[in-house]
């Protein structure tokens, strides 16, 4: 009779635990990933058909609508500037002295040849602002226990209509992703690996995109340093700072 | 006999004057499409091999399958070394390098901020060597509808349209933005020299023609081409040449298993254009069948109505002793003259709007909107000798098996019964 008892008690109390919000899953990854402001160097690693190529950059951010980017190395890129401003992107180019914006269909292009566009940087608003969430269970990634979401657009200017992320249960970083298009077709993977603390945030120091429309093998973000929550001067997210 | 024939022709309007018509109508529908359609096709082989495919082509087997996003990452490399190779071996083509690309060309205003943008497809050629003649072969002095030819590193030249929509004119800067063989980020400036014309929708509102020279720097290309083209040396294209010429090369890499392995094709392989030349070649053929069964059936019915309105002649020329075959045999030679006459006709009606179009084409612009391929926007007839030929000889056919099939009621008549059918 107690074993019965228990049993049923235990069974209630399974039947009864409250499910994980998703909602409240995408605004901890928000809380997570993004600070006031961030300074990061690292390296791009563009791995093509033919050759890889390893491209240094400095980014300073503040919040998720502000961007400044300079990239180092190799010659070729070395004292090319990207500004962000909310939907606006300018790149200023050494070789021509002319600082150009970008729009239309150009944002579509990747990002010095890696497997991330334009757009993909332009992305500055919060997932739970955009998608609608559910989640569809729970997996192993590593021996990170992730839950999975799907999330599907709810508004009409999103470059990927739908998303699978995995997300780490403990850290709120996401340590997978697919994006789909309305079709139904893998534009993008992306893996999100060597989990670092930086004060109480997580933050995942190497990404691979993956272009699932490319023929090259993938690029690695790779992160060396990170400052969160640093003061930036604000003339940086002018477009005067391009020129300097 | 022959003259009687022939004044009975002339002179027995009702004989003569339907069956006329009819051969004139169909031999003149078939010259002149014929012409027309020869026209078509000349202009578009012509204008396919000169400014897209050359007469064979060779570009790496990654390139080939990837043809549509035009991937310079997939372009060959040691351009120079193959060259060469092709020039020796294969001595009947001119052998030339061309970079196409894609991306955007930039327009400053007086701060040097964007004041317009568009889309280019660019196009790389040798522009500025002494030895080239891509400028006599892309028909750019006649296409330059203002400014000048690249004269000097940093020109280029735009279509005339692209211009239009971009505020453009010569002497003007513009950046473009584009992606190098590697995917990098590539900005370069240019002055604008010149503006061209080809009448060719995708070229006029999106091209911009550089120097190979800059273009190999701009896009981290040095002894690179996207492909490499060949010209047969009288300019005229060959089927069957170019295929033993494509299968020769391709052996030679048959086996490779590398990506990056050069790939020959022909002209005809441009899917599309094989394509329109098969169609065309058929749609020749079907012509000339369908004109000889139509001519024959309604020259049948006319002989058929001859013969009841000639019911009585034949019946007196039976009577008088001529025999049946005498009869059918004058029918059709009085077919053979009805033939040659309405195929003269027909054939210089063909022969003068062929000619007329020749000189003054049909803008068929409003019918290829949105086209993926280069087609001319006006196309031309073209007048060849065995257009001479091709309406008139089933024309004369065409009369004859009518006549014959019509004539056949000779056979049928009863001799016995002619005194009392004619009603002497």
């Amino acid at each position: 009779m107690k074993i019965l008892l228990t049993l049923l008690i235990l069974s209630g109390w399974l039947f009864f635990q409250p499910s994980p919000d998703p909602y409240r899953i995408l605004e901890k990854i928000d809380d997570n990933m993004i600070s006031n402001t961030k300074i990061i160097e690292g390296e791009m690693i563009v791995y093509g058909q033919r050759n890889t190529r390893t491209i240094r950059f400095r980014s300073y951010s503040e919040g998720r609508d502000k961007s400044f980017t300079e990239y180092l190395s190799p010659p070729r890129e070395k004292g090319t500037k990207m500004l962000k401003l909310k939907n606006n992107l300018w790149i200023y180019a050494p070789s021509a002295d002319r600082t150009i914006q970008l729009s239309g269909h150009m944002l579509k292009q990747s990002v010095m040849g890696s497997d991330m566009s334009y757009e993909d940087m332009m992305e500055d608003r919060k997932l739970k602002d955009v998608y609608n969430a559910n989640i569809v269970g729970e997996e192993t990634i590593g021996n990170r226990e992730c839950q999975v979401l799907d999330l599907n657009a709810k508004v009409k200017d999103v470059a990927y209509e739908r998303m699978k992320i995995w997300v780490d249960k403990q850290r709120f970083v996401p340590l997978k992703e697919e994006l789909y298009a309305k079709s139904g077709q893998l534009l993008k993977k992306i893996i999100l690996t060597d989990v670092k603390k930086f004060g109480h945030r997580w933050y995942p120091t190497k990404i691979t995109y993956k272009d699932m429309l490319k023929s090259g093998k993938g690029t690695d973000f790779i992160i060396d340093r990170m400052q969160l929550d640093v003061k930036i001067d604000a003339y940086l997210f002018t477009k005067a700072a391009l020129k300097k | 006999m022959i003259k009687f024939i022939f004044k009975g022709v002339i002179r027995d309007k009702s004989r003569s004057l339907l069956p006329v018509i009819v051969v004139a109508i169909g031999v003149f529908l078939t010259v002149a499409l014929s012409g027309y359609i020869r026209g078509f096709m000349e202009d578009l082989v012509d204008q396919t091999a000169r400014l897209q495919t050359g007469h064979v082509n060779v570009v790496t087997k990654a390139y080939a399958k990837n043809e549509s996003q035009m991937p310079l990452d997939m372009a060959l490399l040691g351009v120079d070394t193959l060259i060469r190779q092709l020039r020796e071996r294969y001595p009947g083509y001119h052998w030339v390098e061309r970079i196409h690309f894609n991306g955007m060309l930039d327009v400053p205003d007086k701060n040097g901020e964007t004041k317009k943008q568009g889309p280019v497809a660019g196009l790389a050629v040798d522009l500025l060597s002494s030895h080239s003649d891509e400028v006599k072969r892309l028909n750019l002095g006649t296409s330059l509808s203002a400014g000048h030819m690249p004269q000097k590193p940093g020109e280029v030249m735009i279509g005339d349209e692209l211009a239009r929509k971009l505020d453009l004119s010569p002497g003007d800067k513009v950046t473009f933005i584009g992606s190098t063989m590697d995917g990098s980020l590539t900005f370069q400036n240019f002055t604008v020299s010149g503006t061209i014309r080809y009448g060719v929708k995708q070229m006029d509102n999106a091209v911009m023609l550089v120097d190979l020279s800059d273009a190999r720097k701009m896009l981290d290309m040095a002894d690179g081409a996207t492909e490499i083209l060949g010209f047969s040396r009288d300019g005229v294209y060959y089927d069957n040449e170019t295929l033993v010429t494509v299968k020769d090369f391709n052996a030679r890499y048959v086996y490779s298993k590398d990506a990056y392995a050069p790939v020959m094709r022909r002209l005809r392989d441009e899917p599309s254009l094989g394509y329109y030349l098969d169609y065309m070649n058929k749609f020749s053929g079907i012509m000339v069948f369908l004109l000889i069964v139509i001519m024959s059936v309604v020259l049948w019915n006319a002989g058929l109505l001859g013969g009841l309105r000639r019911y009585n002649e034949f019946g007196i020329r039976l009577a008088m002793g001529e025999e049946k075959r005498h009869i059918y045999r004058m029918l059709l030679v009085e077919a053979v003259f009805i033939g040659v006459i309405g195929s003269v006709v027909g054939t210089l009606l063909g022969i003068g709007l062929t000619v007329y179009l020749q000189y003054h084409g049909l803008n068929i612009s409003g019918m290829i909107q949105g086209g993926t391929m280069m087609m001319p926007n006006i196309i031309r007839a073209k007048f060849t000798p065995d257009l001479l030929s091709i309406g008139f000889i089933p024309g004369v056919i065409a009369v004859v098996i009518g006549n014959m099939l019509s004539g056949i009621a000779i056979f049928k008549r009863n001799t016995a019964k002619l005194l009392k059918e004619i009603e002497v």
